[in-house]
């Protein structure tokens, strides 16, 4: 199995009756995903892109007995449906919803330590493209066609820049293990360190790609975690050399506030833990070639 | 979203923090009425924008007469106020404030952030009031007390003692500093603030605690839950630019360079002015469209980025994923016949029907550049922004 999927992983869409939802919820279906229903409270009884819906979480695992969820709940009762999951018993949850009040992601942050760490969600995003392991299982938006089988695991803020680094890797013949988008912003369920973990212990791992960009700690802590603890190669790129100090780049987290947290400094930082560094993203699939070579 | 200090001030008196005695003019005539209104003999004023450094600015002005607040604020309403936070163009001055002045003992610095390491609020205070945080803890890291706050039970009492004593507050005034303190907490956490900075919190001559002046900020993602936080916003202090693109739903942010860009994702459009640079170009702009794309977006995006007077290239680059590229190319097309623009468009499309985009775009007839890898995109916006400047020198002047 890859990091947090596999075929038979059994998945559910909370949010699947609206219109990009069940876009997205038939796209998964098409690249093989095994999805067993969807949740939205008061659609219970109800049939969407041949899957059964349920009023809660809690009765949709029971019924399906549902391991993964997709997020795709409006920003101000995501948060409510993230520690719904939590709670329901989901082991890994996607939300890929953009513009959910930071407090309210305090606020499920704090909500999912009630949990002993063995039966813990995992939560990736929000505001993130998703998770794909190739041939195996897709949760999210991204274009699965993109993405070749292989051997690189992708963790990446940002979604169209992580297809574009899948993209240059594919052109070159390289395939990947899994991508994980952890999303663009402030406070989100899983860092940079938390998905290195993940790739350093997965057997179909051999190199690790990390696309990061300005702004927050995450990818300091995650040079210290890698030169202490990452025995595989890794391949980073920064965005955001250009932006100016103090200005929110589109990702609410996406803004340069203290020290360390400048594109060239997270470069410093990256480079003196032993971390390659693509100077540029044309560049990102060529660097990922010459390392693995 | 920024708020003014006046505004802040109202907020947080309202949440139990004690402020001076203060009023809003919108004319110098009405400064010094406010002033005769309010009493005393010594006022402070200061001009309402958003951004720091103020007083070293000349914003912020100490009078001893009407008739001094009157000529003070008659050099204010309708300047620009340069600050160290406001860049080379300023903002503009519409409205002053007046309040009357207290004996001053001592200055603290206190703020409330959102931690995103240990993903928390945490409240920031140090004895060093009156100097910008960046400062402290460049100069006098070591007077910095910091606290973070349990989210499921919020701001506890003995906190609130522990950073009063750590300060140095005397034992008699350290109620009043843990009411400040809570207060400043519940409005953050109340109203969805993501910054709310008194810097300086003073203590004057008669034992009060008071914020002497504050700024709060707020998070644009939780606007929808505090309508009457959103009609707190200023549009005369925002770029103007970043307004129009925020009312279409845009995600724009000015910057100084020529190359405008056009991109769909945050992710990809900061890497786009990355890869610009390092061809030697300057990027006039971040724009995200969003994941979409779709041709009413496309042709918002070149509006907006056409606005901008310095713009000599535009870089269009998309990955399209879900959607396709044919779709994407058919936007730009439409887009450019319905607002021909008189600078030269790379469009650079990846992804999802490629061939098909590129064809598209070929056979429109329309003088584009097209570019297939995201390298070759900015060495083609910069070769044609250069050779644009050679051949047309006044070309946006004359515009």
């Amino acid at each position: 199995m890859s990091i947090f999927l596999d075929r038979d992983t059994k998945i559910i869409v909370q949010g699947i009756t609206g219109k990009m939802a069940r876009f997205h919820a038939r796209e998964m279906i098409e690249y093989g995903s095994n999805l067993v229903g969807g949740v939205v409270p008061g659609k219970g009884g109800e049939t969407v892109e041949g899957v059964p819906v349920f009023n809660t979480v809690k009765e949709a695992v029971a019924e399906t007995g549902a391991e993964a969820t997709l997020v795709f709940v409006p920003p101000p009762a995501a948060a409510d449906g993230i520690m719904e999951a939590a709670d329901a018993g989901i082991r890994y949850c996607v939300c890929i919803t953009d513009g959910i009040p930071a407090q309210d992601m305090i606020r499920v942050k704090r909500y999912m330590y009630r949990y002993p760490k063995e039966r813990r969600m995992v939560l990736t995003g929000p505001n993130c493209a998703g998770t794909i392991s190739p041939g195996k299982a897709l949760l999210g938006i991204m274009p699965g066609h993109i993405y070749l089988q292989g051997n690189v695991g992708i963790i990446g803020r940002s979604g169209t820049l992580g297809y574009e680094a899948a993209a240059q890797l594919k052109e070159r013949g390289i395939g990947v293990s899994t991508s994980v988008g952890i999303g663009g912003d402030p406070i989100n369920g899983s860092s940079f360190k938390d998905i290195l973990q993940h790739f350093e212990d997965d057997d179909e791992t051999h190199l690790i790609c990390m696309i990061g960009e300005i702004g927050g700690p995450q990818e300091a802590e995650a040079a210290e975690y890698i030169r202490d603890h990452v025995s595989k190669p890794v391949v980073a790129y920064v965005a955001g050399l250009t932006a100016p100090k103090g200005r929110t780049m589109g990702h609410a987290g996406a803004i340069i506030s203290a020290f360390g947290e400048s594109a060239s400094e997270k470069v410093e930082i990256l480079s003196a833990a032993g971390v390659t560094v693509a100077e540029n993203p044309a560049v990102i699939g060529e660097t990922i070639a010459r390392v693995m070579q | 979203m920024d708020i003014h200090e006046y505004q802040a001030k109202e907020i947080l008196s309202n949440f139990g923090v004690a402020v001076p005695q203060g009023a809003l003019a919108y004319s110098p005539e009405q400064a010094a009425y406010r002033a005769r209104e309010m009493g005393g003999n010594r006022w402070v004023v200061k001009a309402q924008v958003h951004a720091g450094g103020r007083g070293k600015a000349g914003g912020v002005k100490v009078c001893d007469s009407d008739a001094e607040i009157q000529a003070a604020t008659e050099g204010m309403f309708g300047q620009k106020l340069i600050t160290h936070q406001t860049g080379p163009e300023g903002k503009g001055i519409y409205r002053v404030y007046v309040e009357a002045a207290v004996p001053i003992a001592r200055e603290i610095y206190l703020g409330f952030v959102l931690d995103r390491a240990s993903q928390r609020v945490m409240i920031v205070a140090s004895g060093e009031g009156g100097m910008e945080i960046e400062d402290i803890s460049a100069e006098r890291p070591d007077s910095i007390v910091r606290a973070t706050v349990e989210p499921a039970v919020g701001l506890q009492e003995f906190q609130c003692r522990e950073i009063a004593f750590a300060l140095g507050i005397e034992a008699g005034m350290v109620q009043q500093m843990v009411r400040t303190l809570r207060g400043c907490y519940r409005a953050f956490r109340e109203l969805d603030a993501t910054m709310v900075e008194v810097n300086p919190l003073v203590i004057t001559g008669d034992d009060r605690i008071l914020a002497l002046d504050a700024k709060m900020t707020f998070d644009d993602n939780a606007l929808f839950r505090h309508p009457q936080i959103s009609e707190l916003r200023d549009k005369s202090q925002e770029d103007p630019r970043e307004s129009r693109a925020a009312d279409r739903g845009l995600s724009y942010v000015g910057l100084d360079g020529n190359i405008g860009c056009i991109v769909n994702g945050a992710g990809l459009a900061m890497a786009t002015m990355d890869t610009i640079k390092l061809a030697g170009g300057e990027p006039a702009n971040f724009l995200d469209i969003g994941g979409g794309a779709t041709p009413e977006r496309v042709a918002k995006a070149f509006r907006l980025v056409m606005s901008d007077k310095n713009v000599q290239a535009i870089l269009v680059n998309i990955f399209a994923g879900i959607n396709r590229c044919d779709w994407v190319a058919e936007g730009v097309v439409q887009a450019l016949r319905e607002n021909p623009v008189d600078v030269p468009v790379i469009v650079r499309l990846a992804g999802t029907n490629v061939e098909e985009g590129q064809k598209i775009l070929a056979q429109s007839g329309l003088p584009l550049i097209r570019a297939t890898t995201l390298n070759e995109a900015a060495e083609r916006a910069v070769a044609a922004w250069q050779s644009d400047m050679k051949n047309n020198p006044n070309l946006r002047a004359v515009q």
